[in-house]
């Protein structure tokens, strides 16, 4: 037999509807409810002006190390936003725009990033699972879920988020194997937001893109623009219908930007320049969006301005409920809760014994 | 009640809560046609088919990983890792999520399941397929250990792991596989999580064991009768976390004389901790500094030279002796 090709089976295409000068590929808009649209960007500028608050407190010590979103609202809005309520979303760490989508209350992010346990907590009613700090750790988590949901027949689909960095992890290709293998529910939306804390895309892989990848594990993969909120809708309304037509897992890639930090511990100044910054600045996805909505007549200056108004105010709110909160939860024995189901003898001793030493240390000070 | 080895006594385990609960489900490498590279799960994918008896591909972190989703989404998975030396392949899916998931979503998200490994040597196997490494679980927060010491503890136990509400790592030794039978009742039968058991009665020395080292534990107490005319009490932990002292507490307070006998090295070992223990709870009943007998501190040798590194009935009496004689 001579050589010959395989059938590839899937290509890779690039898909961008809105571009970065706003140009609208009208034969590729979808059709999307104006009240959609509008609190995808409602909640694509809360994410933004939430963040800025957050470094701001960050820098004046009123709270912890946190992972800031800005830049990539448009590719966690876009995508979440095609989700039901039933639907699983299993975040990695910088996903607080899609927790806001998805119904997280702002307090628990904030009281999580002032260092309370109390803020991980997912309201019941939603189908997320909590920050997973190891980088692509949480991937292989949506597989089992997707079993699940897949085992009982359900109708439920998982969306799963990372970045370019873990793609590199064995935890993804483990994921994308078994989520193909298994032929899951699933999607995975990779925001190649172009750095791994310092190490730039093209380091990390040397694929053309991070989309092509899926084909390894024989399933569909595109790559689309991160910052064009429609194009990341259609490819995961796309991806999300297959998964719940029983055809399995998506990988889509979400070439995005991130406009901050890595987190607030890092400076990008290190390893990155200026002019690159400016660069995708101009392809912030708000202002891109902005401008869609308002050739829609859906959304005049004046109302962005009333509405920066509003979210200003609503953050200042966040603050002061948080700031309650925290005074309320200072007890150190919250550390023993929740480890077990329930509490093993030999973590009753440890606890009992810190609080009469605890007991014991006040009683000598205030005596 | 039926004559069975330790292999076909999980495997009962496993086929009557699979038959009791659709949640219970195996997944694995090999687990399925084959029935397991040691035929634990053998005839499982027969009864429930692929979907409930999982060949995975080969991915450690991945079946442990999957089986947390699956946990979180409300089933109960036995997951198999096909060595305990494979195991550190997904290790940080166990300690970063199966023992942190509980924790960290403030009691949303328990984790119930078994991550069922064989342990130990004395198989003449490979390099990776003889260690004993309970203390990396023992030590993690947020998980439970358990290390039956036969058929009949081994299927008692894991029907509990199965059950029980939090991760459960279930040690199984090579060894014993298939080199011991016991009467395991047909009926349903679970032992408690966290407690132990007196195995011989004495009252001159606490022999302290677990797995498959209880059964060299138990010979060298028979000799120390036989030879030196004393009677140790033997204890059997079952499970090394949470780790129940109260047995061997009440026994060294009346011995006053303990040798701990265990194949995991013995720096910072399970014998670490038990001597901790008794130093504080019958610190002032010892007539003797407690002996270990343990494996050592190194590499488990290849199989040529591997029972010179595990305690055997000799090791074990002389260490007993020493503390006897102290």
């Amino acid at each position: 037999m001579p050589r010959k090709k395989f059938e590839p089976g899937h290509d890779v295409e690039h898909l961008s509807i809105l571009d970065e000068k706003g140009k609208l590929d009208s034969r590729l808009e979808p059709e999307i409810d104006d009240e959609l649209l509008l609190k995808m960007h409602r909640t694509m500028l809360f994410s933004r002006r939430f963040d800025e608050a957050l470094l701001k407190w960050q820098r004046q010590g009123r709270i912890g190390t946190f992972a800031p979103v800005s830049g990539q609202e448009a590719a966690q809005v876009g995508s979440a936003a095609v989700l039901e309520e039933e639907d699983w979303m299993v975040p990695a760490f910088r996903e607080f725009a899609a927790a806001v989508w998805r119904g997280t209350p702002p307090v628990g992010l904030l009281l999580y990033t002032a260092g309370y346990n109390e803020g991980g907590a997912i309201p019941e009613e939603q189908h997320d699972l909590p920050i997973a700090i190891p980088v692509a750790s949480q991937l292989v988590h949506a597989v089992g879920i997707a079993y699940g949901i897949k085992y009982r027949e359900r109708e439920q689909v998982v969306l799963t988020y990372f970045g370019d960095g873990a793609t590199s992890e064995g935890d993804f290709h483990e994921a994308m194997n078994m989520a193909a293998v298994f032929s899951t529910p699933i999607v995975f939306v990779c925001q190649n937001n172009q750095w791994a804390i310092s190490v730039p895309r093209e380091k990390q892989a040397r694929s053309r893109t991070l989309a092509q990848r899926a084909l390894a594990y024989g399933m569909p993969g595109i790559q689309v623009d991160g910052n064009d909120l429609l194009a990341v809708y259609v490819a995961t309304q796309e991806a999300v219908e297959r998964a719940r037509a029983g055809k399995g897992p998506t990988l889509i890639e979400c070439v995005t930007y991130r406009l901050s930090v890595h987190t607030t511990a890092d400076d990008p100044g290190k390893y990155r320049s200026e002019k690159e910054v400016k660069k995708w600045e101009k392809r912030d996805p708000i202002p891109r969006f902005q401008n869609y909505l308002g050739n829609k007549n859906l959304l005049s200056k004046d109302e962005i301005e009333k509405l920066e108004k509003e979210i200003k105010e609503e953050i200042q709110g966040v603050w002061h409920e948080t700031e309650k909160q925290m005074e309320r939860l200072g007890d150190p024995m919250d550390m023993f809760e929740y480890v077990f189901h329930e509490m093993p003898p030999y973590l009753e001793e440890q606890r009992d014994a810190y609080a009469e030493f605890l007991k014991e240390r006040k009683e000598n000070h205030d005596g | 009640m039926a004559d069975l080895t330790m292999v076909e006594a999980i495997n009962l385990a496993l086929r009557q809560e699979m038959e009791n609960d659709d949640r219970v489900l195996v997944l694995g490498e090999d687990v399925g046609v084959d029935g397991g590279v040691f035929r634990v799960t053998d005839g499982l994918i027969d009864e429930f088919g692929e979907e409930r008896s999982i060949d995975t591909p080969v991915a450690e972190a991945g079946i442990v990983g999957m089986s947390i989703g699956m946990a979180i989404y409300g089933l109960r998975p036995v997951c198999e890792m096909q060595f305990s030396g494979f195991s550190y392949f997904a290790f940080h899916q166990v300690e970063g999520h199966a023992a942190r998931m509980r924790w960290r979503s403030r009691g949303r998200y328990g984790i119930p399941m078994v991550i069922r490994m064989p342990y130990g040597g004395g198989v003449h196997a490979l390099e990776h397929h003889s260690e004993s490494r309970e203390v990396i679980y023992a030590h993690t927060p947020g998980l439970k250990m358990v290390i039956p010491s036969g058929p009949r503890s081994a299927r008692a136990l894991l029907v509990s792991a199965i059950r029980d509400p939090d991760p459960v790592i279930f040690f199984e030794s090579k060894l014993m596989y298939r080199s011991l039978r016991e009467e395991v009742p047909d009926d349903e039968e679970t032992l408690p999580i966290g407690e132990s058991r007196v195995v011989r009665e004495g009252s001159d020395l606490t022999m302290i064991s677990y797995g498959a080292m209880l059964h060299r534990t138990l010979e060298a107490a028979e000799k120390l009768s036989e030879d030196d005319g004393v009677e140790p009490e033997v204890v059997d932990l079952l499970t090394i976390s949470p780790l129940d002292d109260r047995k061997f507490t009440d026994s060294v307070r009346k011995t006053g004389r303990v040798v701990v006998v265990h194949e995991a090295p013995r720096s910072f070992g399970p014998a670490g901790e038990i001597m901790a223990r008794i130093n504080e709870r019958s610190f002032y009943y010892l007539e003797a500094p407690v002996e270990r007998v343990t494996g050592f501190d190194v590499h488990v040798p290849y199989f040529a030279r591997e029972q010179a590194y595990l305690p055997d009935v000799d090791r074990i009496v002389y260490g007993a002796r020493k503390a006897l004689n102290a």
